[in-house]
């Protein structure tokens, strides 16, 4: 019914590997990323901007990031709040030393930043595995936050230990401040998100993105067939937490405006990331995205029906809400424990022979 | 199926959506009844939401225009608190009262973007009493670095007089934007009156301060000085007694002061002080009302057992302030339906007299003061509240004393300057 694809032939070896082989599904993507870049910042609010779309972008750049390095490469890290951390105190340093730099700029050299962070705390890796490597990950969390509010040079001696976000434009329309249109920063971290999604896909299908996958499947048949362990890890570090760098620069700078090390980039980020990493599916793009839509849109969703639509009292909704995510995790863990891309990856499959069983 | 997926896609949309607006004088609340900080959170909610329903059964409102309280819930979380904004702003709420330091500092320049005033009562960023840059931000009756030098002003009190050289101050502090804001203070007065400064950081959420407490217990501070908040008090008052500290050389600012810290210590808490911004207990007027046109029609908010305490009385006292801004705002624009920019207007002008105060039950609540256009940080004034751990009572034990404004005023006028060079603003002229 959905799928009809009589007709359908490929008669080459791109259409063969395509990223969506079959033509429904390239015309739904199709039709959403128009809808994504060409309506939506037609009709969106500051609501929709604040507590719906930046916070699903922020962490879907932050979720594809670890999935690249924990789904691919299957090298399971606990630093993600840190490396988003790197990420925002560099962007802040740079916007406030060079004020000519434009943003996207900013936000990828942030991304440098955490990247060579990413590095060193990936050293470890090629000598530890498993738990071990996720509890060294664990200390890159601590020190890196720990640091960057010892050091008063990360904040600008700033009396409270706060990174505001100066007023920033790129092309003339304002990105950063408080003063923003809410589709000029839908627009820049869709776009930033886009790009990286496009990207991240295409690296995982190529040589590097191979590479990482043996190693994950077994690391010692893997340096047998000739890849280098060194940099496959190394490499999925350095990729990895350029994504959660860029996360984290997109995270103060564009969604936030301010933040405050401790409380904005604690361990219950890495948790969230990694959860969400979990739940949409490791080793999927797709599942990045998912996972992250997941976890930051349920809570408001529950918020407003429970609160604004049944008016309940605030506490109650809000102990309520943590039953019924951490509930609705269960359900979908049991369901499909490769997480909510598996599942619609299953159902797909199902629709495409349907109504026939077989 | 299809149609399945419709309704559930629409019914999503619904649900992100935030709900449409309404009449009324809307004053949101962005309190926390959950969480770690949830027992210093429902006190404060409860007055201000309590007050609010006094105003609405009592007088009909203010001028003739009801009340509604909007309350959403943070969990003391910046994240959510903006989210909480985001979803109120739109109907109409006259006056932000974030709660949380952090809070404050995202909202400040958001707030000021949308002409949407904030009132930081006792918190944020204590340079927002500078009205000529913070034209937004309200944070009176007193800041954080009047806190702290009205302290250094009791200890000097208590120590004859005179200045504290060689003597030994230790703040214990919540490491975070609140925890961190009276150190700048601290270090001039310690610069001025010759005390050493000992730094003592506790980690979110703070339960674990056993190194901080064996840190003083070798190094042997003269005095202890608390910016703690939620869990983090009780336990450092807990420690404290097992180190056997002297309870009465032990200060907490207003926001370590409230019985939920005392009480888990017991008998050992006996004696710890904290400064004071208003009265405390029920012996105050407003009480009888509250008792007859809330309590006892069943419109308590919460579960109605914190009335009395000290976090109660400043939720109250915040409702109370707020309340007598609109009225303000109300007798300037001479229009009942006041807007958020009106409300501004109310808050910079708004004057608390001994005669207001006695009618509205709460002589000798707080201290008189005027805000102006270039201090919205008035009066400064803070006395030293003591516990009883007998009667499991405070007790006010000072007079209400002035910060030393030589020492705050120029920290003000210099993070203010700062600020407004950092964000582009140019001061306003406050003729």
């Amino acid at each position: 019914m959905f799928y009809r694809e009589a007709g359908e032939f490929k008669t080459s070896y791109e259409d063969d590997q395509a990223t969506f082989p079959i033509a429904f599904d390239r015309w739904r993507y199709y039709v959403i990323v128009a809808l994504a870049f060409l309506v939506v910042p037609f009709l969106i609010n500051p609501y929709w901007e604040q507590a719906i779309f930046l916070p699903f972008f922020v962490f879907a750049m932050a979720a594809l990031g670890l999935n690249i390095l924990t789904g691919y490469c299957g090298q399971v890290s606990l630093g993600t709040g840190g490396f988003m951390a790197v990420g925002a105190y560099a962007c802040y340093k740079l916007m406030t030393g060079f004020e000519w730099m434009p943003m996207p700029v900013i936000v990828l050299l942030s991304g440098v930043c955490a990247a060579g962070v990413g590095i060193l705390f990936g050293l470890p890796s090629l000598r530890i595995k498993g738990f071990y490597l996720a509890v060294a990950t664990l200390a890159a969390q601590f020190f890196l936050i720990w640091m960057f509010n010892k050091f008063p040079w990360f904040y600008n001696y700033s009396a409270t230990g706060q990174i505001n976000a100066p007023e920033r434009s790129f092309m003339g329309v304002l990105v950063t401040g408080p003063n923003t249109s809410p589709w000029a920063t839908y627009l820049f971290c869709l776009s930033f998100v886009f790009i990286f999604a496009w990207v991240a896909r295409n690296l995982t299908r190529g040589r590097i993105g191979r590479s990482w996958m043996a190693i994950r499947d077994m690391d010692i048949a893997a340096e047998i067939i000739g890849v280098n362990p060194l940099m496959a890890k190394l490499s999925a570090f350095a990729i990895s937490s350029f994504y959660i760098g860029m996360a984290g620069a997109m995270y103060f700078a564009i969604w936030k405006g301010a933040a405050e090390g401790t409380e904005a980039f604690s361990i219950e980020i890495s948790f969230l990331v990694l959860f969400m990493v979990i739940l949409g599916g490791l080793g999927s793009i797709f599942g990045s995205l998912v996972g992250a839509a997941f976890l930051t849109l349920l809570p408001v969703l529950f918020k407003n029906i429970l609160v604004g639509q049944f008016d309940w009292p605030t506490d109650i909704a809000a102990h309520l809400e943590i039953i019924l995510i951490g509930g609705l995790i269960i359900f979908f863990l049991i369901k499909e424990p490769h997480g909510i891309a598996a599942l619609t990856r299953i159902i797909k499959e199902k629709l495409r022979l349907w109504p026939f069983p077989h | 199926m299809r149609l399945t997926k419709l309704a559930f896609v629409a019914a999503t949309a619904i649900g992100l959506t935030a709900p449409a607006a309404m009449a009324d004088l809307v004053f949101p609340a962005l309190s926390y009844r959950t969480g770690p900080y949830a027992p210093n959170g429902i006190p404060f909610a409860d007055g201000y939401a309590d007050y609010l329903t006094l105003v609405n059964e009592r007088d009909g409102g203010i001028g003739g225009e009801k009340t509604r309280l909007l309350e959403c819930e943070t969990e003391y979380n910046t994240t959510k608190g903006v989210e909480c904004y985001e979803a109120t702003k739109g109907e109409g709420a006259l006056v932000y009262q974030p709660l949380s330091t952090g809070i404050t500092y995202q909202l400040i320049p958001k707030a000021t973007a949308d002409g949407i005033p904030i009132h930081s009562m006792g918190y944020g960023r204590t340079s927002a009493a500078n009205g000529k840059v913070f034209e937004w931000v309200f944070n009176y009756p007193g800041t954080y670095w009047d806190a702290a030098s009205i302290i250094v002003k009791y200890i000097m009190n208590q120590e004859g007089g005179k200045d504290l050289n060689g003597e030994k101050i230790a703040l214990v502090y919540h490491n975070s934007a609140y925890g961190k804001e009276p150190i700048r203070t601290l270090e001039e007065l310690s610069k001025k009156h010759g005390f050493e400064l000992l730094l003592l950081p506790v980690d979110h959420p703070g339960q674990e301060q056993k190194a901080t407490w064996l840190q003083i217990r070798k190094e042997r501070p003269d005095y202890v000085v608390m910016w703690g908040w939620g869990v983090m008090n009780q336990v450092a008052i807990r420690e404290a007694a097992s180190i056997r500290f002297p309870m009465d050389k032990f200060i907490g600012v207003w926001w370590s002061a409230s019985e939920n810290d005392v009480l888990p210590a017991g008998e050992a808490a006996d004696g710890y002080k904290a400064i004071a911004m208003h009265g405390v207990g029920m012996d105050f007027p407003v009480y009888s009302d509250l008792k007859t046109h809330v309590y006892d029609k069943g419109l308590s908010a919460g579960a109605g057992d914190q009335h009395g305490t000290v976090l109660y009385n400043r939720g109250m006292l915040a409702a109370m302030l707020a309340v007598e801004a609109a009225r303000t705002a109300q007798g300037i624009h001479g229009t009942a339906k006041i807007t958020p920019a009106m409300m501004r207007d109310g808050m910079e002008n708004l004057e608390i007299t001994d005669e207001k105060l006695e009618a509205l039950g709460l002589k000798d609540f707080v201290p008189t003061f005027t805000v102006s256009c270039a201090n919205h940080g008035v009066p400064g004034l803070g006395a030293i509240q003591q516990w009883n751990a007998k009667d499991k009572t405070w007790k006010i034990i000072s007079p209400f004393i002035a910060a030393d404004r030589d020492v705050v005023d120029p920290l003000i006028e210099e993070d203010s300057a700062a600020y407004a060079a950092e964000a582009g603003i140019t001061p306003r002229a406050c003729e």
